[in-house]
């Protein structure tokens, strides 16, 4: 009615921006700044001192599984009756096997209910260091996982549960790309996700792995990179756009490409250009239900858990199930 | 300025006006007792916005977060496929509302509703609706590709996208302008010789500048903000067809304060955008 009536709500905000200003206080750790700052992973690393847990404790995880200093775990006597309505943050190349793997395991623990939040590993991160209520965070990169761990979202040892492989995708009915070379025919439409995804950051270090081969030639990556037309937010938006022929072309995991057969065709990619994706899993620091939690990562790597993982088509070797003995812990030693 | 050329409004100052108001409407007892869970509903909208400006300064980024290529990028999408969406709304829209505003025909009802539906329909609907017409596999796919029209991941998918969500804002409103102004004072004008444009122009117009300039800002405002749509059936590239909203989700996945960044610049549009509401409207929800 009179535009000056909004002034007072102006000056609200006016103010809440000169309160902030001068409240810029380094002190003051927010959850966002926590974000950017680029924080030593490193000291972080060697603050947490691991004890060497063994294989049996993780495949009856309810019993002690991981004793850190920094999370004591309540020993408790009732080991079988693990309970609690938990809630796994996943990321998107997950959402099928999990669902899968969240079924078995309310068959295998009765008393446990499983909800998922499947989205890029990276809006996950965001979504835990913004405080929301999670109890196992399962990232497709090691980096979206550290970062975590940076933020504060996790203190505990995180556990390699499961790889994967890159492969080119591309409509059933096109024609337009049969080789790994063909991603270079200017005019393309190629899609990728963010390189803040894990998925974008391992599909542009293939390509530059490829460029650095003759046979692909320098630049192959950039002349790639130049018909790229999306950076989608998740792998599965990937795989929609290609699955609608939006795009012709894009580089997903192996797994997400078998479970869109129907409508996708695949191209390997050669071992030597192929980035093998490690999937890191770890329990939330503020989650409410640690033991279910930590049950769940111990049925995710034990050899049922890997089992439905293999049919799925991840890669499971012996350093990421439970059942051969190797258990990768945080901190991991240098390779 | 409809209401006011009918009845004349007191020339008192904002004060008395509301003295008059509180006068003139009966108090029911008891309001009191609602001013704790309104004032609280009130904070309720006030706080996120207010903690988002407050957050955005705190993180003393502000102004070297805007100076990065992907809000520079981001903010001239939107500016540029927001405006063309408002010029293609004025020129296809206009003769629409004034079609239904002044005619009667068979189907009208069912018309109306039909634009007004994308205003009520989830974005992402209207993202797979216009990807199952448009996009390459769609309905009239071939077609488009047969004319050399390449719509999928460029800017002209976004401002699709965003005529498709935002122009029942500005047809709803300019319709119920035309409808306000009086058709005898039209036809006085023509029985004192005017042309049917120079009607409009100086009579028809004017009077329903108000809904024009409101209709105008509402579907600008709506194709500024829009994201689900645009996400569907334009994708998402820097410089190409990332806009503000699009790039506040991209951003918010790395760097939160490229993102509260963005959102205070949108809030500060938004704002604008409303004053200019209030300076053009009597009855700001009048639409």
């Amino acid at each position: 009615m009179y535009p000056w009536r909004l002034t007072p709500l102006l000056l609200l905000l006016v103010t809440a921006f000169g309160v902030a200003c001068s409240s810029n206080n380094p002190k003051t750790a927010t959850p966002a700044s926590t974000i950017s700052s680029v924080a030593s992973v490193a000291a972080v690393k060697t603050a947490s001192p691991v004890a060497p847990a063994t294989a049996a404790a993780l495949a009856t995880p309810a019993r002690t599984p991981l004793s850190t200093p920094a999370r004591p775990a309540s020993p408790s006597p009732a080991a079988a009756a693990v309970s609690g309505a938990i809630i796994v943050f996943a990321a998107a190349s997950l959402t099928d096997v999990f669902n899968q793997l969240g079924d078995a395991f309310k068959k295998a623990k009765p008393g446990v209910t499983i909800k998922f939040n499947f989205a890029g590993s990276s809006a996950l991160r965001t979504q835990l260091a913004q405080g929301a209520p999670a109890d196992v965070f399962a990232s497709a990169d090691q980096a979206n996982m550290d970062g975590a761990r940076q933020d504060g979202s996790i203190d505990g040892p995180d556990q390699l549960f499961v790889k994967n492989k890159l492969v080119v995708v591309y409509p059933k009915t096109s024609t337009k790309v049969t080789s790994i070379q063909d991603l270079a025919k200017p005019g393309l439409n190629f899609v990728l996700t963010d390189p803040s995804v894990p998925i974008g950051n391992y599909a542009r270090q293939s390509l530059a792995k490829l460029a650095a081969d003759p046979a692909y030639g320098a630049g192959f990556d950039q002349k790639v990179l130049a018909n790229l037309k999306s950076n989608e937010t998740d792998v599965k938006a990937v795989v929609s756009k290609v699955q609608l022929g939006e795009a012709d072309a894009a580089i997903v995991y192996a797994t997400d490409a078998a479970s869109a057969a129907r409508d996708v065709a695949t191209i390997i990619i050669p071992d030597q250009f192929n980035i093998i994706a490690t999937y890191p899993v770890a329990v939330v620091r503020n989650a409410q239900y640690k033991v279910a939690g930590q049950a769940f990562i111990g049925f995710v790597r034990s050899a049922a858990g890997q089992d439905i993982l293999k049919q799925a088509g991840f890669i499971v070797d012996s350093t990421t199930g439970a059942a051969s003995g190797a258990v990768v812990l945080y901190p991991r030693p240098a390779n | 300025m409809n209401a006011g050329s009918v009845v004349p409004e007191a020339p008192t100052a904002p004060a008395s006006r509301h003295a008059e108001k509180a006068a003139g409407i009966p108090r029911p007892h008891g309001m009191q007792l609602l001013a704790l869970p309104e004032a609280l509903f009130v904070l309720f909208i006030a706080v996120p916005l207010v903690a988002l400006v407050y957050r955005a300064a705190q993180s003393g980024q502000l102004w070297s977060s805007l100076r990065q290529p992907i809000i520079r990028d981001a903010l001239r999408i939107s500016l540029t496929t927001s405006l063309a969406t408002v010029v293609l709304v004025v020129l296809l829209g206009t003769p629409l509302a004034y079609l239904l505003a002044r005619t009667r025909f068979p189907g009208q009802q069912l018309v109306e509703t039909l634009i007004d539906l994308p205003m009520v329909l989830p974005p992402v609907v209207a993202g797979v609706a216009l990807l199952m017409a448009f996009g390459r596999r769609g309905v009239f796919g071939d077609a488009l590709n047969g004319a050399g029209l390449n719509i999928a991941f460029t800017a002209k998918a976004v401002v699709l996208a965003q005529l498709f969500v935002s122009s029942p804002f500005y047809i709803r409103a300019v319709r119920v302008g035309f409808q306000s102004v009086d058709p005898n004072l039209e036809e006085a004008a023509s029985i004192d010789g005017a042309s049917g444009l120079r009607t409009f122009l100086s009579v028809t117009f004017p009077l329903m500048l108000p809904s024009f300039v409101s209709g105008l800002v509402l579907c600008w405002a709506r194709a500024l903000s829009e994201f689900g749509a645009t996400m569907m059936f334009a994708g998402n590239l820097q410089g190409t067809t990332q806009t503000a909203s699009l790039a506040i989700m991209t951003a918010i996945q790395t760097n939160l304060f490229t993102a509260l960044a963005i959102g205070v610049i949108l809030l500060a549009v938004a704002f604008a955008v409303l004053l200019v509401f209030r300076l053009f409207t009597r009855d700001p929800l009048r639409i």
